[in-house]
């Protein structure tokens, strides 16, 4: 989510392909690096209900993700 | 009385005059700006109207793919996304069916917080997602990106988004009346969507 634009597609790419994989933790990276939060939307075990999983390292992201969001840092306003 | 007329028409003539030269003379050089730049060759950053409106538009399809399909509803027709607090203070409201307190989401306003039981306000939450590329904070996120920003950051580290707002009382921003009225709208909102739930699994 970029202020001034809305929604754009930073990257996209194939896990099982090496070089998209790579392509992907970059931007992973370069998004952090830029003082983004990066963000998961999923489903709880438990309860069903949607909420987000903020994710700060590649890592993290969880098995299945099929999508990361960046999203400005917060701040008060 | 023409002739007070005639001296009323001139004296406004001669008020205008100043104000009509310099709009003359601005737009003059304008124009004189516009020839030169298409002369010389250069590329004049064109206003696009439409943008905001189709950012907000994706952010709105963005944000609908994110949410619970009640919270989207929520969203579209009441302009808010209430989100349950995660904490407790008191075992007795662990034992509750609701959480003891929830938010308010709002676009480009401050997060409130209220009693669900009660509909007691607590406080209001100011918080921003600034423009980090470095254009001087000029522009924010569509509104719906917003709300999706609040509802993401709430939804999964409520501690740390809640650390980073300035608190205040309701009402330093928000009018107090206005978001009882906002829960009011949910509350009649709610038993709507219940009873035709009701009615819908009767059929």
């Amino acid at each position: 989510m970029k202020p001034g634009h809305g929604e754009i597609l930073l990257a996209e790419g194939d896990l099982d392909v090496r070089e998209e994989e790579e392509r992907l933790i970059e931007e992973f990276r370069r998004q952090l690096d830029e003082g983004m939060w990066a963000a998961v939307p999923t489903t709880h075990p438990g309860s069903g209900r949607r909420e987000a999983q903020l994710v700060k390292a590649y890592g993290d992201i969880p098995a299945g993700a099929d999508r990361v969001i960046f999203f400005p840092r917060a701040s008060g306003g | 009385m023409l002739l007070a007329l005639l001296a009323l028409a001139l004296i406004a003539v001669v008020l205008a005059t100043p104000m009509i030269v310099r709009e003359t003379a601005r737009r003059r050089a304008r124009r004189r700006a516009v020839k030169a730049a298409a002369r010389d060759g250069l590329d004049l950053p064109l206003y696009d109207p439409g943008r905001e409106r189709r950012a907000e538009q994706r952010a709105r399809e963005l944000l609908r793919s994110c949410v619970n399909a009640e919270e989207w509803a929520m969203y579209r027709d009441l302009g808010f996304i209430r989100v349950g607090g995660k904490h407790t203070r008191r075992d007795a409201d662990r034992s509750s069916v609701g959480p003891a307190y929830a938010y308010l989401i709002y676009a480009h306003k401050p997060i409130v917080a209220y009693v669900p039981g009660s509909g007691q306000l607590l406080s209001e939450y100011c918080v921003e997602f600034p423009d980090l590329t470095g254009s001087g904070g000029r522009h924010r996120l569509p509104a719906s990106d917003d709300v999706l920003a609040k509802w993401m950051a709430l939804t999964s580290d409520e501690d740390r988004v809640i650390g980073r707002a300035n608190m205040h009382l309701v009402g330093r921003q928000l009018d107090p009346a206005r978001i009882r009225r906002d829960l009011w709208r949910l509350a009649e909102w709610e038993r709507r969507r219940k009873r035709r739930r009701q009615v819908s699994h009767s059929e």
